[in-house]
């Protein structure tokens, strides 16, 4: 009895609502917080990608180069050498016959073969492999300072690995375009066509809920999840990999809000209409496929042909890859990146009047 | 919500139209979902729309409210009109909605729910006072998805209410509940009325619209075909009673009708059905017709006539197709 009349009292406690936008964008952050697979999808996966992706094209330190020796295995001239040439840092040499040496140069697995004569060497390589001219460079300058040449030029030698060069520097900003189309595409797209087969749209629209209310609850929940997941992106690249943005964080900021705006516009174009799950579905994957394909997330989309080059750049994902690259790993100002930029806004425009145009609230 | 509103004021309040339409059609490629509504429902009463599946009460409610187009006719709420296109506000703060099909996001609270709905309105109730009166104070922190049907729906009924509404549509409230839901969710209609508010519901369960209803339209094939108090649509029938009864030979109706005190005959498959006014005179003559046409009777039942019987009477068809 106690423990109930103390329960009344405590549901007296009055409820106040707040602004209509706030109490939308709440809901929109609550319903996604709570759906543990978009978190997945949104948060833990495009880390996990970048974790994937950036270890299994990790620059390794510069491999010895392998260096085979032809001569049969008694000859102590061969092992002489072999002691040598493998005394250098760079190079690994084996002692090996002559076919099996031929087939070793052949299949690429040394770079050069050193034939020992009485008192000359002869070099076997293939001039147009880079890696076999760099060999017989380094094999060459060994044997002969082995013979008493010396360096007559003092050298200072300084190591540089650049950062902004690395596949997990080009991988990282396509990681994060890819996921703010994906996201601004799901997150929209799904939400407001559920909504609407559920009958959710046509219930608010009873009420005198602002339209532009509702639409701008998307806007202001994208742009907090916009913001954790870019950072959860960027942090892990950089704690992992030692990822660095080298342009200025305010033109990331303004970047990631306009490529979030820009596919969410997408987003709510491609949810104006549709009333059932299976027909956004489809759409949305007739979109977004062809900039997964095209965009430059993986490789550099100016591997495509000549002629499809115009239409790849007016892609929305291209831009925004674009736009994130120069800024993230060429450290470039906005001001340089206005065709892109502009790109991007077009498409943020264009699909946010057609969307409010045609969106049906039933 | 519970002041109570003298007789004398209620009488007042009869002269004032809450709710008026005139002529209102609405065709769909396939077929014309209503075909010339005429309505009209006074501040403080409830209005039940009552019709079989497909009669048209969910497109007449939806154009009422102001969410489908109507092809032709005009709808008059609480003295306005719909703007096509136009900025409605003034007018959905002054009403509540409840539709037959919205399923409420699973994902949030009952009270977060009623929060954001409250937020829409300038003006309304407290949402614990609402949770209080659909009797979800236990369910506060429940998410959606989590309640049952007899509480999804009283939720869906409060995101009505919490606006303190003056007009009320409730589109088939108690569908699919079990009497206990269904009892509570009179309940809590009966006590908006009782607060002076004005209601329209549909429905098709023929003893919600005479326990709640003040009036009652009874609608097929998008028309009104009978209007009027429970009451006098049952006394139309010129009836009190029915007797429904089933016979091992088939008989002649003409006789039947001919019977004293025998208003109307209905038969529905192998069971006859017949209104009578006075049922201590109709049944004899009844038994000795059937052992006149040589049947015997297999079964017989008797009851008060009701709207489910003006409905069968008007259509002779039943309102639940079972
Ligand atoms: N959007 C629509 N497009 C095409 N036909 C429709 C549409 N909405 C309703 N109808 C048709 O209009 C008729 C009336 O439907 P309505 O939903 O108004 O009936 P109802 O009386 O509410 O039925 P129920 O009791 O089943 O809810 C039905 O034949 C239905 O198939
Ligand atoms: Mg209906």
């Amino acid at each position: 009895m106690i423990a109930e009349a103390k329960e009344t009292r405590a549901s007296e406690v009055k409820s106040q609502s707040l602004h209509p936008l706030f109490e939308l964008t709440a809901m929109r952050v609550r319903e996604f917080l709570r759906e543990k697979e978009a978190v997945f999808w949104v948060f833990v996966f495009p880390v996990l990608m970048t974790f994937a992706l950036g270890i299994a094209f990790r620059n390794t330190a510069p491999e010895k180069t392998p260096v085979a020796i032809e001569a049969s295995t008694t000859d102590t001239r061969a092992s002489e050498l072999a002691g040598v040439l493998s005394r250098s840092e760079e190079i690994t040499a084996t002692v090996v016959t002559p076919d099996e040496a031929s087939r070793a140069l052949r299949s690429g697995k040394v770079s050069i073969v050193v034939k020992p004569q009485d008192d000359t060497f002869e070099y076997r390589f293939d001039p147009t492999r880079p890696e076999s001219r760099a060999a017989r460079l380094l094999v060459d300058d060994v044997l002969q300072r082995g013979k008493g040449r010396t360096d007559v030029a003092q050298i200072a030698e300084q190591k540089v690995t650049e950062p902004g060069a690395r596949y997990v520097d080009f991988l990282v900003p396509g990681l994060i375009g890819m996921n703010m189309m994906g996201s601004g595409l799901w997150g929209l797209g799904f939400t407001i066509v559920i909504a609407r087969s559920r009958k959710l749209l046509k219930r608010f629209a009873a009420t005198p809920m602002r339209r532009s209310h509702y639409l701008l609850s998307f806007m202001l929940s994208r742009l907090i999840f916009l913001v954790l997941e870019v950072a959860a992106v960027i942090v892990f690249a950089a704690l992992a990999f030692g990822f660095t943005v080298r342009g200025s964080w305010l033109s990331l900021g303004l970047i990631t809000v306009l490529g979030g705006f820009t596919f969410s516009g997408i987003g709510l174009l491609v949810a104006a209409r549709p009333t059932t799950i299976e027909g956004v579905s489809g759409l949305m994957n007739f979109i977004m496929l062809p900039m997964w394909l095209l965009s430059g997330t993986f490789f550099s989309s100016e591997r495509f042909p000549e002629v499809l080059q115009p239409f790849i750049k007016a892609l929305p994902l291209t831009a925004l890859n674009d736009v994130l690259r120069a800024l993230m790993n060429e450290g470039a100002t906005l001001a340089s990146m206005w065709i892109p930029i502009s790109v991007l806004l077009a498409w943020c425009l264009i699909s946010f009047v057609v969307a409010l145009k045609i969106f049906k609230w039933q | 919500m519970s002041t109570q509103v003298s007789p004398a004021a209620a009488a007042v309040a009869r002269q004032r139209v809450a709710l008026r339409c005139l002529g209102l059609v609405k065709r769909f490629t396939d077929v014309t979902a209503v075909n010339g509504v005429d309505l009209q429902v006074y501040a403080g009463e409830c209005f039940g729309l009552l019709g079989p599946n497909g009669a048209g009460k969910t497109t007449t409610v939806e154009i009422l409210e102001g969410l489908t187009p109507s092809d032709e006719g005009t709808v008059e709420l609480l003295g306005q009109n719909w703007n096509s296109g136009r900025d409605n506000r003034a007018l959905r703060e002054r009403i509540g909605v409840q539709l037959q099909e919205t399923q409420l996001a699973e994902k949030v609270t009952v009270v977060e729910t009623l929060r954001l709905f409250r937020s829409f309105y300038a003006r309304g109730h407290d949402v614990e006072e609402v949770i209080r009166t659909v009797a979800l104070e236990e369910k506060r922190n429940a998410r959606v998805g989590k309640l049952s049907g007899g509480q999804k729906q009283r939720l869906a009924v409060a995101c009505a209410l919490v606006s303190d509404p003056e007009l009320l549509f409730l589109d088939e409230p108690t569908t699919g509940l079990d009497p206990q839901a269904r009892l509570s969710l009179w309940d809590i209609v009966e006590r908006f009325r009782d607060g002076g508010g004005t209601i329209l519901l549909t429905t098709h369960y023929m003893e919600e619209a005479t326990r709640l209803c003040d009036r009652v339209a009874i609608m097929d094939h998008g028309k009104v075909i009978a209007l009027g108090t429970p009451a006098e649509l049952i006394e139309s029938l010129g009836a009190d009673q029915v007797i429904e009864f089933s016979v091992t030979n088939p008989l002649t109706d003409e006789p039947l009708t001919n019977l004293p005190a025998v208003t109307n005959l209905h038969k529905r498959g192998d069971v006859y059905a017949l209104t009578v006014s006075e049922i201590g005179v109709a049944l004899p003559g009844l038994l000795a017709e059937i052992k006149r046409q040589q049947s015997e009777l297999v079964t017989l039942t008797t009851h008060q006539a009701t709207l489910e019987d003006v409905f069968v009477s008007l259509t002779g068809r039943m309102l639940r197709d079972s």
